[in-house]
């Protein structure tokens, strides 16, 4: 399961989550670790527009042929885009994850405050 | 792990969920063929002069009644009429059945065997540790297991050997017990072999699956297939607290003998069950899960999802649930709260998929 692949311009969590830090702006998916153990995605419930949704806490659901997870909010902020096109195409979080396949931007009040990140090498390392 | 399977911990086994893609696999079973390994259920061989007769005493079935070389679904129930276990026989001849039990049940239905036979001269062999079951399920499925038979003469014998039977036979050379069974609702051949044969037997078997457009199936797919195929899944349809009535399985019982569980189920079967098990289907994508509750129109609950998932030859969700009997009407309309969210759902009869 190590020839997947973690770009080092994400930062992640142990919930198996990347974001990309664009200005204010974090932009939400799965790892492709995460993707592989969940299986074939075959639906996605992402939050709201305009949602507040608050670090730690469940904000979505992923579901597999076999298992429903939940997806936690890595940030506390305000959800400013979802990708709609995971509603009628959820194999694009399989297919692509750190691509097509993300989930939903927050606009933080300031990233420059985010802690508690992982790099793609702290990341890659907890998963051994 | 050479074909990147996914495995997990299945009643103490180390099985294999997933080689590549779920979706994949079950697509494979239903156009070309998918080959499991099921090596963890249970196999228990009931042998002796009274074989039949003890059997007949200790499952709902008269399994003295099938002709060799022929199996039999059934249920072991205790005498409360709960059911311990669903199974399938074979009868290899008219003094030696073998007993295929579910592996987390396997221990379960040894001991209830072993104490049933007691009165009767036969013998209870538990041969789970030295044998392996490896199963070809789909239309190729006859192609690729007489592609490993020795002459003409041994693929004609596979291509006559019928729905629920059994024989002998050579499959790349090692002698297994070759099976027209499965739990997919495609054709298919479950083959039993010797532990000790086991990897050979799978790497012809793989091969061959390969070169007739198949691949490896894991137990995730073999979920969803079942489903489709509105086969119950013990621990999920079927328990101790389920009677073989309100799984609407009562045609497997046959009170006309006595048997472990008879009397309860006499007087069960004189009453209509308040729940029966139900085919529900529904719109979309999000898939019902076991524990959900059912509701009826009126938003009042009325029973409970047993499996559920997004059924991937039909596209929608498919459920089966027990439902009260007064709501599990055909094409009623009901509701499933999905964790917090209530989707429609329609009463469908099942099996939701039909070979053709």
């Amino acid at each position: 399961m190590s020839d997947f692949e973690y770009p080092d311009d994400l930062k992640y969590t142990t919930d198996h989550e990347w974001m990309k830090v664009d200005g204010n702006v974090v932009r939400v998916g799965i790892t492709a670790f995460a993707q592989e153990a969940l299986g074939d995605i075959v639906y996605v419930t992402l939050p709201d527009q305009d949602a507040q949704v608050e670090s730690g806490t469940t904000c979505g659901e992923v579901e597999s042929t076999k298992s429903v997870s939940d997806v936690y909010a890595p940030v506390t902020g305000a959800v400013t885009k979802r990708n709609e096109a995971l509603d009628t195409t959820p194999e694009l979080v399989n297919s692509d994850p750190y691509g097509e396949g993300w989930m939903f931007e927050v606009t933080v009040p300031d990233a420059t405050a985010l802690t508690g990140l992982l790099s793609a090498a702290e990341y890659q390392s907890q998963l051994d | 792990m050479a074909l990147g399977a996914r495995l997990t911990d299945f009643a103490g086994w180390n099985m294999p969920l997933k080689y590549t893609s779920e979706l994949a696999e079950h697509q494979a079973v239903r156009t070309t063929v998918g080959l499991f390994d099921l090596s963890h259920m249970g196999e228990i061989r009931v042998s002796g002069p009274q074989a039949g007769a003890a059997l007949d005493h200790a499952l709902v079935g008269r399994l003295s009644a099938i002709k060799p070389g022929r199996a039999k679904y059934s249920l072991l129930c205790d005498a409360n009429g709960g059911i311990l276990d669903d199974l399938v026989t074979y009868k290899i001849a008219d003094d030696e059945f073998l007993v295929i039990a579910n592996a987390s049940n396997t221990g379960v239905v040894l001991a209830a065997l072993t104490d049933r036979v007691l009165d009767f001269d036969a013998t209870v062999t538990d041969e789970t540790g030295q044998t392996a079951l490896i199963a070809a399920q789909g239309p190729a499925s006859q192609a690729v297991i007489q592609s490993l038979a020795d002459d003409q003469d041994a693929r004609d014998a596979v291509a006559a050997l019928r729905y629920y039977a059994c024989m002998p036979a050579r499959i790349a050379g090692l002698d297994v017990l070759l099976a027209r069974t499965g739990y997919t609702g495609e054709d298919g051949f479950e083959v039993y072999v010797a532990a000790d044969d086991a990897v050979r037997l799978w790497n012809a078997l793989y091969p061959a699956t390969e070169a007739a457009g198949g691949r490896a199936a894991g137990l995730a797919c073999r979920d969803t297939l079942r489903l489709e195929a509105g086969m119950p899944l013990y621990g999920n349809e079927l328990s101790l607290e389920t009677d073989p009535y309100a799984a609407r399985l009562g045609r497997v019982v046959q009170l006309d003998k006595t048997f472990v569980g008879q009397e309860a189920l006499a007087l069960a079967a004189q009453d209509q069950p308040a729940r029966l098990l139900t085919g529900l289907t529904g719109e979309g994508r999000r898939a019902a899960r076991a524990g959900n509750v059912v509701l009826n129109s009126a938003g009042e609950p009325v029973g409970v999802i047993t499996s559920g998932a997004l059924s991937p030859t039909l596209g929608r969700p498919i459920a089966l649930a027990y439902v009260d009997r007064d709501e599990a009407v055909e094409a009623a309309s009901l509701q499933v709260d999905v964790r917090g969210t209530l989707l429609p759902f329609t009463v469908s009869p099942y099996p939701f998929y039909k070979r053709s």
